[in-house]
């Protein structure tokens, strides 16, 4: 194995070891805790009324579009990443590069501002 | 078992009784200290709080109340566990999972401690084996701690979808929209770091970082220290950014059908959260382990820790006093400051060092470079305050009175 995942692996076993924390503390309770369930308590809470209407309720569309505007900025964020740690290896070249880039990409964010997505309200 | 622990990093060569140890030491004590701090951050944040908002606050059990998180946890233990009949039954299980798994996991990555000095990159000798205070030293590190934040967005989303409730599925939209925009920009101001550290590890990060100048707070100009500060805070739902549990409006937001000891996952996840990404803050622009100066007595081995310690405990404060100071943001402000200021800011901000730096290394003239950024940076400045003024006046004519 390469030392490159050898370090991941010990990531990995604590990451088991987390996961093992949480289902013990979630079986200790399984042991210890009572359960005498009935129809009002496994009601959904809305504030102490009998629930209206279907749980998943519609929510706004805006939400979905602030996830794909995301989407493009975290593309950005890949390749600026390596970008930024090998500053030198490109020089001059690479810096307009990364200009034009990031100027492309912020021009989206105007587009999207003058087509009215980033207002909520 | 023996053979896969021994794959770990300190453990190339032969597999010795010492190494193995250290390895299982390191695993147990950090998993250790990152329980016990978080019970200490819960008493922490319950006490300064108290404390300004002139009140006495946990007392009762234990010395100075320090014990009053472990009585709360173990009430958990004997409380009724429901699982109400609308939800998702497999999905509703697996997101305690999802939000507690990944706080934990930032832990492996942050350098704890070290001996930073003379170029000695952060080992030290435990037992007479050269180890860091570090879990594990990916070349990736950080990297490591943005997909662990991603994986975290999870753990809400499906918290509140899984519930088949009202208000917990309006918390977790609001928290994976939140969560998304503010990532964007907590990436950009790292990347910043990036650009002086030239390297991913987080133990490169902070070697980069030897003394107060070079310190990346100072050494990259304040401006993506805020931003990051701006953005944790968004990241980690907590006050004046919490509005994904917004008592007011969505009861408990996201976890308000979990009980038991499934809601106390979250909390602790919660919690785990805010101490790690002190941890992180610290690591990226503070200096991590490196201290201001040499404290006399203490050996060099365990020096690094106690000036990580004091750090994390600073920021644990600011983030205490965030929340016992501001207002809840408005969640139409909360976007506005992340894509409209935040964003730009940090793209520019990126670009201006860039330039600098690259300026620096091919001997341009430094002063040519800096006035030409300065103008370019106010230029911009001046135009997002125009857009902001022209959509705060398009707003008001369309009857808006906010």
């Amino acid at each position: 194995m390469s030392d490159f995942l050898r370090s991941y692996l010990t990531v990995f076993w604590f990451g088991l070891a987390a996961l093992l924390l949480a289902s013990l503390l979630l079986g200790i309770a399984v042991l210890v805790r009572p359960s005498r369930p009935n129809r009002e308590k496994l009601l959904t809470y809305e504030s102490g009324v009998d629930p209206v209407g279907d749980g998943w309720s519609q929510s706004q569309i805006r939400y979905y579009v602030f996830a794909l505007l995301f989407v493009i900025f975290d593309v950005e964020a890949v390749f600026i990443f390596p970008w930024a740690t090998q500053l030198e290896r490109y020089g001059t070249f690479g810096l307009v590069e990364m200009g034009v880039f990031v100027g492309v990409l912020l021009l989206g964010l105007v587009y999207a501002w003058r087509k009215g997505v980033l207002r909520w309200v | 078992m023996v053979r896969l622990l021994a794959l770990d990093p300190v453990a190339i060569g032969d597999l010795l009784w010492t190494p193995l140890l250290i390895i299982i030491l390191k695993v147990v004590a950090i998993f250790a200290i990152g329980l016990l701090v978080t019970m200490f951050m819960v008493w922490f944040e319950r006490k300064a709080i108290a404390g300004m908002q002139n009140r006495i606050g946990p007392n009762k059990a234990g010395p100075w109340g320090l014990l009053q998180t472990l009585a709360d946890g173990i009430k958990l233990f004997f409380k009724e566990d429901l699982l109400p009949d609308r939800a998702d039954r497999f999905v509703f299980k697996l997101a305690p999972y999802l939000a507690f798994v990944p706080a934990f996991l930032v832990w492996s990555v942050i350098p704890l401690g070290g001996d930073f000095s003379d170029g000695k990159n952060g080992i030290v000798t435990w037992f007479g084996e050269q180890t860091r205070v570090q879990l594990a030293d990916p070349p990736v590190g950080i990297l490591l701690v943005l997909a662990l934040s991603s994986i975290a967005v999870y753990g809400i989303m499906l918290a509140g979808w899984s519930s088949g409730s009202k208000y917990p599925l309006l918390g977790s939209v609001r928290a994976s929209a939140q969560m998304v925009s503010y990532e964007a920009a907590l990436g950009l101001s790292i990347a910043t770091v990036l650009l002086l550290a030239g390297t991913l590890s987080t133990s490169g990060i902070v070697a980069n970082q030897d003394g107060f100048t070079n310190w990346h707070v100072v050494s990259t100009g304040v401006v993506p220290f805020i931003i990051f500060l701006l953005a944790a805070t968004a990241e980690l739902n907590r006050p004046p950014f919490d509005l994904v549990e917004a008592e007011q409006e969505l009861v408990g937001g996201f976890n308000t059908e979990y009980s038991s000891i499934r809601f106390g996952l979250f909390f602790l996840a919660e919690f785990m959260n805010t101490v790690t990404m002190s941890g992180i803050i610290v690591t990226l622009f503070w200096g991590g382990p490196q201290g201001l100066f040499d404290i006399p007595i203490i050996p060099g081995a365990i020096e690094g820790t106690i000036w990580f310690i004091a750090k994390v405990l600073l920021f644990l404060y600011v983030y205490v006093w965030f929340r016992a100071t501001l207002p809840r943001f408005r969640y139409d402000q909360l976007m506005d400051l992340g894509w409209k200021i935040l964003i730009p800011m940090s793209l520019g901000w990126f670009m201006l060092m860039a330039a600098l730096r690259l300026g620096r290394d091919q001997d341009w003239n430094q002063a040519v470079v800096a006035i030409v950024s300065a103008a370019v940076l106010i230029v911009c400045a001046g135009l997002i305050s125009m857009a902001m003024k022209v959509s705060r006046a398009n707003r008001e004519r369309e009857g808006a009175t906010f």
